[in-house]
């Protein structure tokens, strides 16, 4: 198959069918592992690394989990296709600009995707909708244990996978959760709930835009630390972490249905009316309308099904998707029109706002 | 010492000595002032040494690491300070006495426990087992050992038979 209709198909995140979790949206496990005897990509001259990327791209293409799958080098991206695998999270912004003999295979599901000479010399990546960490971790191990049976790793009975950072030594695991946080940023909490999640070990990041930037209030919460416990109990430990912010955020969102109902039904149906009527929008304003339009789901102001459409205009919604959706090259501002006609037709036909049980639920 | 300690952080002369102690090792570190105000030395309560040791080249005490270079992929200390990234997987040997430390204050433990890649840790047992094997029938045959030839022909037979079972399995 091919990237063109790769990009045609809905992803793993853009599936309607599976956003059945209001709060976190997708949950996301990715393993870091390096063949034994061979210099990391950042060290490795440009030859070692075309015969590792070699290597490593048969044994991928080989497993099960990959059987129909797109296999591409870097090189051989177009800057657009590059943005648009960032922002389905399919590669990661380091892989995109990385020098040659880089690559990357996507499942056609786009479930699974094995980064060649990112940090390392693979970046094994399993991504589910919704708060799986069990079943992602039995996905990824199983096609971490299909590469092993052909791939030597390089790994120390002591230190375990050995990677390029240090930091990632041991497991060489990093799981993590996307989630929604509407009312604990509403309410001004985000910054106390990032400290104490700091705190047990875990790192909170904004998820759009650069750095801790939250348009759309998505955060993505994973372990900071990889050596010196098991898989298992570094998802334990991260599944009770997010349950406990889960539970910060239904009580957030209580407490503001309880006191300041008509603030926030004024703020979702807002969100609503401009999302219909807008001609001009930027990613960031369009990240923070869906996700109030997303807070009026969950609390019954839309029906339930409408959810996977939001979730899906998250992503369809960023630079990348909407410069896809035309032939001519977009200056900023075009972009903005395109995205609000986009949105405007999207919301023309979504279903009107009911506030009349806003008191309870 | 004659000349002037340079900072750890950049290569201006230090006029900052600290020295903690973390798990019962003492870590010191030279930083210029520049470099002091950067990292927040000069607030007490907001410095924490665990930020400055993936940069700095911290060593415990009696190491001197100075001058190591990785023998598999050329990878010298100079340049984990510049990259914050090992060359090869060999590093973590070549470096251990820097690393261990390190370990301590990034992570949760300093010993691995979670997965294990069996299947590719016996292929390399066997392989390595393997090639030891053919070496010794080389030098058998050379020397005119037939009685050893044969018995290390046998043991390359078993070996092989074994590897051909793993690979399977
Ligand atoms: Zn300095
Ligand atoms: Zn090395």
């Amino acid at each position: 198959m091919t990237l063109a209709s790769l990009l045609a198909t809905p992803s793993e995140l853009t599936d309607t069918a599976s956003s059945k979790c209001a709060i976190v949206l997708m949950t996301r496990i990715r393993l870091a592992r390096n063949l034994a005897g061979k210099s990391f990509p950042g060290w490795a001259k440009e030859k070692e690394r075309n015969a590792i990327l070699a290597a490593c791209r048969d044994a991928v293409s080989a497993t099960t989990q990959m059987k129909r799958s797109v296999s591409t080098t870097v090189d051989d991206l177009s800057d657009l296709e590059k943005q648009i695998l960032v922002e389905r999270h399919l590669i990661s912004r380091e892989l995109s600009g990385a020098k040659s003999g880089a690559g990357v295979i996507i499942s056609k599901d786009q479930a699974f995707s094995v980064m060649i000479n990112e940090e390392d010399h693979l970046r094994i990546q399993t991504m589910r909708a919704g708060f799986q960490l069990k079943k992602t971790w039995n996905a990824i191990n199983d096609l971490d244990s299909a590469l092993e049976d052909k791939l030597d790793y390089a790994f120390s009975p002591t230190l375990g996978y050995l990677t390029a950072c240090p930091t990632n030594l041991g497991t060489g695991m990093r799981a993590s959760a996307m989630m929604h946080l509407p009312a604990l940023v509403i309410s001004s909490q985000m910054e106390k709930v990032v400290r104490a999640v700091n705190q047990l070990g875990m790192v909170v990041r904004g998820l759009f835009g650069e750095g801790s930037d939250a348009s759309g209030s998505i955060f993505q919460i994973s372990n900071q630390t990889t050596l010196g416990e098991s898989e298992e109990d570094i998802i334990k430990r991260l599944g009770s972490v997010l349950n406990s912010i889960i539970e910060h955020e239904v009580n957030a969102r209580a407490r503001l249905m309880e006191n300041e109902a008509s603030k926030l039904s004024d703020k979702i149906g807002r969100a609503y009316g401009i999302l219909q009527n807008c001609h001009l929008l930027s990613s960031g304003e369009a990240m923070n309308l869906l996700s109030l339009v997303r807070l009026g789901i969950d609390l019954g102001m839309f029906p339930d099904d409408s959810r996977g459409v939001i979730d899906r205009l998250f992503i369809e919604a960023q630079p990348g998707h909407i410069q896809h959706t035309t032939k001519h090259d977009l200056e900023s501002n075009e972009r903005d029109t395109l995205r609000a006609e986009k949105l405007r037709t999207e919301f023309a036909s979504f279903s009107k706002p009911n506030f009349s049980h806003n008191s309870q639920n | 010492m004659a000349s002037p300690l340079k900072c750890d952080l950049c290569t201006k002369p230090a006029t900052v000595h600290l020295t903690q102690i973390v798990n019962n090792k003492v870590h010191k570190v030279d930083l210029c002032e520049a470099c002091a105000q950067a990292k927040g030395v000069t607030d007490p309560s907001g410095f924490s040494l665990a930020d400055l040791l993936l940069k700095a080249s911290l060593t415990p005490e009696a190491t001197v690491a100075e001058g190591l270079r990785c023998e598999h992929c050329g990878f010298t200390q100079t340049d984990f300070k510049k990259h914050g990234r090992f060359g090869c997987p060999h590093c973590y040997d070549t470096f251990k006495g820097m690393i261990e430390p390190m370990l301590d204050n990034m992570h949760k433990g300093t010993t691995h426990t979670g997965k294990v890649p069996h299947k590719a840790l016996d292929r390399k047992l066997l392989t390595d087992r393997l090639s030891k094997l053919e070496g010794n029938l080389d030098d058998a045959i050379k020397s005119e050992r037939y009685e050893d030839a044969a018995r290390f022909r046998d043991e390359i037979h078993q070996v092989k038979q074994t590897f051909g079972q793993k690979l399977t399995s």
